[in-house]
Order: structure tokens, then sequence, then C-alpha cells
């Protein structure tokens, strides 16, 4: 019985039609598709992208070469030298991000005591050779001046869960 | 002499009719085809080229045409581009026959069924050729699986023709479709539902598409009998495909869907509501419904496994279709109505 019943199935087409079915319904299903540079996914305050380095509000750098994050930094992209400057007080006289090498785990902004190093939303940059890609203090500022309000609005909305 | 000249012309100018259209239906069933196979699965299809993408067959028509065409080194170079040109010429040639409607065709030869059958059959030996030529491994064996899935069902399908022809009574493509006025129910898909059935299957294998595709499985053998191709020398391809594909679409719904009959014949009020639009229109929806079953299908199903595809061909198909050949000849014998107490 079970032998004919399932000839007669297949006879008929009847597994065939039910795939045509489900099928034809996903036809008619909404899409899913997001047209990309015209449309983008929803981003969280987390979201881990291109570095920056942040300033305090009366224009003074945070970062004090504490070399936390380039301790922590498991794929070794952090490198940094520090040396005093002309009022005494500790800077880096070095720091760069080789994006070539970091897996946006985000650690150097967690191990971060002074919330300098973080890491925004932006995701779409380029470089043309690959040193293009291992950014300086100076590139790292410059991004954390454009983005500062971006950044300081995703700590925030952040700061209730840490 | 001038009136020899003057058919020539008008001839001409038919083919030209057809011919441009049907170009045009091939670029734009590659549309089609994208569209409706990301519709199912999720996407949206092409979008990007001209508005909502209605000139990206346009835009891959020029890209095929601005490629080189690389012939590799050991290929027979005359066959190699040979091959094409065999694969197309019978599937456009076919066309000859096609009646567009009762009055609307190039030729009206009175064997037009067997003329379609024997020049489809042309097209398997410009895959061979292909597969041949190219002095390549994967082109060879795409080559000798098409070459017997071809020829195998190639059976079905003229068994199931068969089987029109007797319901029939004529091989006029034409006069078979004359066959089958009445109504809805006076079509041949009734009668012959299971011929029906395994002719668009036939037709599926016949074309090489999903899921008969083994002949160019990207899986296994890279792309088959036209791996070694380029430029417009694939381009040819790919429209040889294409145009068999409608072909087969457009046979299937002469044959079983009453061709250009509008299928609200018979029904009072209905019929002469529907009676202004040509019945080209009703021919052209019907060809659209089986070459949209032809994506269909081609998004549903996973590819047949090579001993699979020969079972179904040899046990399955031509015993059913020369089973229902009995019961056919016997309802024609018995004149059963509403099909065939006329003759």
């Amino acid at each position: 019985m079970n032998a004919l019943g399932r000839f007669f199935k297949s006879l008929f087409l009847l597994e065939l039609l039910r795939g045509l079915r489900l099928t034809g319904r996903y036809m008619l299903d909404k899409k899913v598709t997001i047209i990309y540079p015209e449309e983008k996914t929803p981003q969280s305050p987390r979201f881990r992208g291109l570095h920056a380095q942040r300033r305090y509000p009366n224009g003074e750098e945070r970062c004090i070469a504490c070399k936390l994050c380039e301790a922590v930094c498991p794929a070794m992209a952090i490198t940094i030298e520090a040396e005093p400057r002309e009022d005494g007080s500790r800077r880096t006289s070095r720091y760069e991000i080789d994006l070539t090498k970091c897996i946006f785990c985000g650690f150097c902004e967690e191990s971060c005591p002074v919330d300098a190093i973080v890491e925004t939303r932006v995701f779409e940059y380029f470089g043309d050779k690959r040193s293009d890609l291992v950014k300086s203090k100076e590139e790292l500022l410059a991004v954390g001046d454009r983005l500062e309000a971006q950044i300081a609005a995703d700590r925030a909305l952040d700061a209730p869960y840490r | 002499m001038l009136d020899a000249l003057l058919t020539l012309v008008i001839v001409l100018l038919k083919i030209v009719a057809l011919l441009v259209p049907l170009m045009v239906a091939v670029a734009y069933l590659t549309f089609a085809e994208r569209k409706i196979i990301g519709y199912i699965q999720g996407r949206v299809g092409p979008l990007h080229v001209g508005p909502r993408g209605w000139l990206q067959p346009i835009a891959d028509a020029v890209k095929l045409i601005f490629k080189e065409i690389i012939i590799p080194a050991g290929a027979n170079r005359f066959l190699f581009l040979l091959a094409p040109l065999l694969a197309m010429g019978p599937s456009i040639a076919a066309w000859a026959v096609m009646p567009l409607g009762e009055n609307l065709y190039i030729t009206d030869i009175n064997a037009g069924l067997l003329y379609v059958l024997a020049v489809t059959s042309l097209s398997v030996y410009g895959i061979i050729i292909a597969g041949w030529a190219s002095n390549s491994k994967y082109a060879f064996l795409g080559a000798l699986r098409s070459a017997a899935q071809v020829v195998s069902y190639e059976i079905a399908m003229g068994f199931a023709l068969v089987g029109v022809l007797l319901a029939a009574g004529s091989m006029n493509l034409r006069e078979i479709v004359l066959a089958q006025q009445g109504s809805l129910l006076h079509w041949f898909w009734l009668p012959l539902l299971p011929l029906f059935v395994v002719y668009f299957i036939a037709g599926l294998a016949e074309t090489n598409r999903a899921p008969f595709d083994l002949a160019e499985g990207e899986s296994e053998i890279v792309a088959g009998f036209h791996v070694e191709y380029s430029g417009m020398s694939f381009g040819v391809f790919f429209l040889a495909e294409y145009a068999n594909m409608i072909l087969i679409s457009m046979l299937t719904a002469l044959m079983f869907l009453g061709g250009w009959l509008s299928p609200f014949q018979g029904i009072p009020v209905l019929d002469s509501l529907f009676s202004w639009v040509p019945g080209i229109v009703w021919l052209l929806l019907k060809t659209s419904f089986f070459l949209l079953l032809f994506l269909w299908v081609r998004a549903t199903f996973p590819r047949y496994r090579y001993d699979q595809l020969m079972r179904l061909g040899w046990k399955i198909l031509i015993p059913i279709t020369i089973a229902w050949l009995l019961v056919v000849g016997a309802a024609v014998v018995g004149g059963l109505g509403p099909w065939f107490d006329g003759a």
C-alpha cells in the first residue's frame, strides 16, 4: 500500500506541485533586498567601524599613552610611542592603527581608561595602497573631530549598560 | 521573373518581421528569467540599468558583442566557429511553419509538425560539434551527456506528438489548432493530458533547461559544451537556447492549449465580450504562461542525476505515452465526444 501510494504520488507529480506552490508563494512574497548605496541596513550604537581619537571639549587630546590598548589588541594592530610633552604631561608621539591587521573586536575601546580611542559607525573607507590603511595619530584625531557629535551621542545611548 | 522576385522580397520581409520581435523576446526572456528567479529567492533582480532595470538585456548584449572571441589552442577552428551557427540555425528555422494566427505564418506546409520535429533534432549537432571542437574534457563530457539526453527525450516527445497527430488527424499546425475549435474543454490538453505533461517535461529536457541541465552542470563540468566559448560565439548559443524555449512553449500552446483560439469560445456572454481581442494575443499569453513555467521550474527543482534522467525518460515517460496512445486511438475510433465525434 505504502509503495503504491508513493507510486501514485510521484506519477501525478504531487510532490513537484507542492514544491512549485512553495516557490510560487515566495515569488509573491515581500522582497528582502536592500538596494545598498540608496538604502542601508540599520546600525547599532555599538557598531564597530573605523577608529577615531577623541578630544576633551577644551581641545586637549584625551590619550595619555597608557598603552593599555596596545597591550590588549589581539591582532597587534596598534603601535604607540610616548614621551613627555614640553609642558611635562605624558602624551603619545606616535599612535598608529594598522587597519589591515585590525579585527574590529573593540577591545581597545573597552580598555581605554579615558575613552580616547573609539570605534565609529564608518565602514565605507578605502585606501589606494596598503600604507593608506595604516592610520596615523593625526588622521585618527581628524576622524574624531569630524564625527564627535555622533560618537558622543552613541556613548550616551550606551552608558546605562556599562 | 518579376513575380518571383516580388515573392522573394515579401518572404524576406515576413522573415524580418518575425525574427526581430523574436530576438527582442529572447533578450527580454533573459531579463524575465533574472527577475523571476530573483523574486522566488526573495531578491528583486536587476534594477539599475535603465528605468527599473529594463535596459539590462540591451547592456548584456552590447557587452557580449564587444568581448573577444577566444579560440583555444588545439581547437578545430572551423568547427569551433561553425557549432554556434548549427545550434542557432534550427531553432530559428523551425519558426518558418509556426502559425501565429489563422492567416499569420511565413509558410504553411502540410507536414509542419514533422518539419518542426526534424529541424529541432538537428540542433543537437551544434552541441556535439561544439563539445568536440573545443578540445576540452569538460566540453566533451557535456556534449556527450547532452547528445544522449536529447536523443532519449526525442522519443517521448515524438510519441506525445503522435498523440496530437491522432487527435487532430493532421500534421499541419494550423489545422491542429483549428481541430481544437469549440471551447476551452475542446482543446487537446484534456483528452491528451498525460501527453501534454510528458511533452512539456520532454521539452524541458530537449532545451537542456533545469532540472535537466546536466549538459552544462556548473558544479561538475563547469559549463558543459560551451565552456570554451566567449563573446558573441557564446552569445549565439545563449540565443539559441532561449529561442528554443520560446519555440517549445509556443508549440505546447498550439498543440495542447488551442493556439490563438480564445479561451472564452463557446461561453455565451464572455465570447462576444472578448471577440475584439486578436488571436495572436491569446497565443502570446499562452506562450508566456509556459515560459513562466520554464523559469519557475528552474528556480524550484534540483538537477537530475544522470541515471535518474535516463530512468525517467526510458522507463516512465515512454511507457506512459505509449499507453495513452492506445487510449487516444480507441477514443478516436470510437468517436468519443466532444473531441473526436466530428471526424
